[in-house]
């Protein structure tokens, strides 16, 4: 058994990509959904309008970074609007439909043969990240017997945690402000909000576009640290990771995201790791398990090890067990 | 009620004289009115919920609304308030025209509901209530909520004037609690309260002593007069005849969408119309005391005749009119 890699495997998803990447897009679903109760389930489409934004400028155009970042910001606004304007006045479940079938037509443009000149079609596009790694300015790399990270790994998780901590100090500014409190209010009732002279549509147009844009720094981050974009990356199931984050960390609480995430990648990192190396040693006998299902069994387990953690602790890790108990009015 | 007497209360004084010589009829004129509705209609389908022609309500004066239940009472307080579309129709509040406007901008000119159904924001503390229903609030901006320097010294402002308004409706000891946690009739003070946060002209209640237990009825009965002694107009939709009596200067009957009498509480109690609205003009008895929760908390319940397929009120029974008694002695 191979416990120093396990292990360290394990370490570095803590703070790995993939952590930063879905703790952003964490944080802006859960101003959707844990402040404001907009049930938004295609989160996964405002990173990927982002990335292919900042992708297709650099790529296809041959322009600039910062404009691309600039066109990829854009785009995440345009989307909240097209998706908010027409549903946000209707029931909250239509928004859950609307955005659902909206990240999926996103992905099949990404992945259409007709845009394909453009979008570089089901291969993505790669090579709009020379800018960014232009800028590193880390010269040696980290390998200590625990972790280790190359120079270029070094400098994504730099720029990703600096942008979550900038997105973290966004939503608790905004969140103890009384516009959070309207958006709080929103969430628990919006005829009563609506009662008391607030502008709740505008309200909920606002947070869209909030949680829109700040996930999407996790579609930038995503495409910067593979170097290479590609449609398949936003399914809906990239979504469904996000809610799992969001609830497990505690929906409505500044950290719960970032805590979720971390949680959430260093288990299934771990029993990935684990699972192949119990069975190459013979622990785990070829007649249960080999190591090709290695990969869906440590996807099951995770699943299993959250629900009991929902069962016993509804409220995720930060929650607060009574006031998740009020829902139950 | 001490507070009654008129040298205590110059407001009430002030009602009962300039409602003295207005006629008793559908649709009276009246010396000084704050609204004035015109041809009000709404249909749902077959069924014309609300068909008012003409009214008008007394500046400074308390006025109930009544009627059996489906009058259309609650959808005319949904349409004044713009929170429902009439059909036809158009009234005017201060001399301004309010039909086509938003319910949030309804509010802000001064005309503030609530809900028959409560509508407290479960989980928000009782504080952030209060502090939610003050208007113009500077750190409601998005940006502006992101320096809390900007607003600071506003939220301390709002949060004396909540505090006051707690202490007054005795919801003080209970400032930070989830408003989930409080008992029914506490959110219903507590939803008075936030209303008067907005600093109405006028606020409408729907059914505010429905599910109130007859210790708090008499507090928020106390509440209600002193708005008016504020200088404040309330209308408001109440089944119990004995609350009618005691706070109401001027009292609107409506059945089956339209208003069918005004008067004095004591005159339009004795009005045979208003008896057979109530009853059914066989005055064959009460159906189903269950059908609404302001049954429970109604004075007492006239014998339950069985139902036996009657046109009349659900909780005819429960609501009827007494005829005047005890009073003015
Ligand atoms: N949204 C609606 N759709 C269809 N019918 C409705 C709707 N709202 C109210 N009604 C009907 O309109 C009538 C008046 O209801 P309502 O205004 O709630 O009466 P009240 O408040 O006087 O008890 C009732 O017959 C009710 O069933
Ligand atoms: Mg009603």
């Amino acid at each position: 058994m191979n416990w120093d890699v396990i292990f360290s495997v394990s370490l570095e998803s803590l703070i790995g990509l993939s952590t930063i990447v879905y703790a952003l897009a964490a944080i802006g679903l859960n101003v959707h959904f844990g402040y404001t109760g907009l049930l938004n389930f295609g989160q996964s489409a405002f990173l990927g309008v982002a990335a292919y934004g900042m992708a297709i400028t650099v790529t296809t155009f041959g322009q600039p970074f910062w404009l691309g970042i600039l066109v990829g910001l854009g785009g995440v606004v345009v989307l909240a609007l097209l998706l908010g304007i027409p549903t946000l006045r209707l029931r909250a479940d239509y928004l859950a439909i609307v955005t659902i079938a909206a990240a999926e037509i996103v992905r099949l443009l990404f992945r259409s043969v007709t845009l394909s000149e453009w979008t570089g079609g089901s291969d993505g596009l790669q090579q709009f990240s020379q800018s960014f790694y232009d800028m590193n300015p880390y010269s040696s790399p980290i390998e200590t017997t625990l972790i280790s990270f190359s120079t270029r790994e070094l400098w994504v998780l730099t720029v990703g945690w600096v942008l979550v901590a900038i997105a973290l100090l966004i939503v608790w500014l905004l969140m103890r402000s009384p516009w959070g409190r309207v958006i709080k209010a929103i969430r628990e009732d919006e005829d009563a909000v609506r009662s008391l002279g607030k502008n709740v549509f505008s309200y909920k147009i606002q947070a869209l576009i909030l949680g829109g844009v700040l996930g999407s720094l996790g579609g930038f981050v995503f495409a910067l640290g593979l170097a290479a974009i590609q449609p398949d990356t936003y399914g809906t199931e990239f979504t469904f990771y996000m809610y799992t984050i969001v609830i497990l960390g505690g929906a409505a609480r500044v950290f719960g995201p970032v805590v979720g995430s971390m949680i959430f990648w260093f288990l299934l990192t771990f029993i990935n790791a684990l699972l192949p190396s119990l069975i190459s040693v013979g622990a785990i006998p070829s007649s249960i398990m080999t190591t090709n299902q290695a990969g869906a069994v440590g996807y099951i387990l995770v699943g299993i090890g959250l629900m009991l953690l929902l069962i016993f602790r509804p409220q995720g890790i930060f929650g607060d067990k009574k006031e998740v108990m009020l829902d139950a009015r | 009620m001490p507070a009654d007497q008129q040298t205590d209360a110059p407001a009430k004084a002030r009602a009962v004289a300039a409602l003295a010589d207005v006629p008793r009829e559908p649709g009276a004129k009246k010396p000084d009115p704050i609204l004035v509705v015109d041809k009000v209609v709404r249909r749902f389908g077959g069924l014309t919920a609300v068909n008012v022609g003409h009214v008008e309500i007394q500046r400074g004066a308390i006025t109930a609304l009544i009627g059996p239940n489906g009058a259309g009472k609650t959808t005319f307080f949904n349409l004044l308030t713009g929170f429902d579309k009439p059909d036809e129709g158009n009234w005017a509040f201060n001399g301004q025209p309010l039909q086509g406007v938003a319910a949030h901008k309804v509010a802000r000119r001064g005309m503030v509901r609530t809900f028959q159904l409560t509508k407290s924001l479960n989980r928000l503390s009782v504080i952030d209530n209060m502090r939610l229903g003050a208007t113009g609030q500077r750190g409601e901006n998005f940006w502006r909520a992101l320096i809390p320097g900007l607003w600071k010294k506003q939220e301390q402002d709002v949060t004396e004037r909540a505090d006051e308004l707690l202490a007054r409706f005795k919801l003080d000891a209970k400032r930070e609690d989830f408003a989930g946690s409080l008992s029914g009739g506490q959110r219903k003070l507590l939803e008075m309260a936030r209303a008067l946060m907005v600093n109405p002209e006028m606020v409408m209640l729907d059914e505010p002593m429905a599910g109130v237990n007859p210790a708090l009825t008499q507090s928020l009965l106390g509440h209600v007069k002193g708005l008016r002694e504020l200088g404040m107009t309330v209308l408001f939709v109440e089944h119990d005849m004995d609350m009618v009596r005691d706070i109401s200067d001027w009292v609107i009957v409506m059945g089956q969408g339209e208003v069918i009498a005004e008067g004095t509480p004591d005159e339009v109690m004795a009005d045979q119309r208003v008896i057979d609205a109530y009853l059914g003009a066989h005055h064959d008895g009460a159906a189903d005391p269950d059908a609404d929760p302001a049954a429970d908390t109604a004075g007492p319940a006239a014998p339950a005749a069985p139902a036996a397929g009657e046109p009349a009120g659900p909780t005819a029974g429960a609501t009827a009119p007494k005829p005047a008694k005890e009073d003015g002695q």
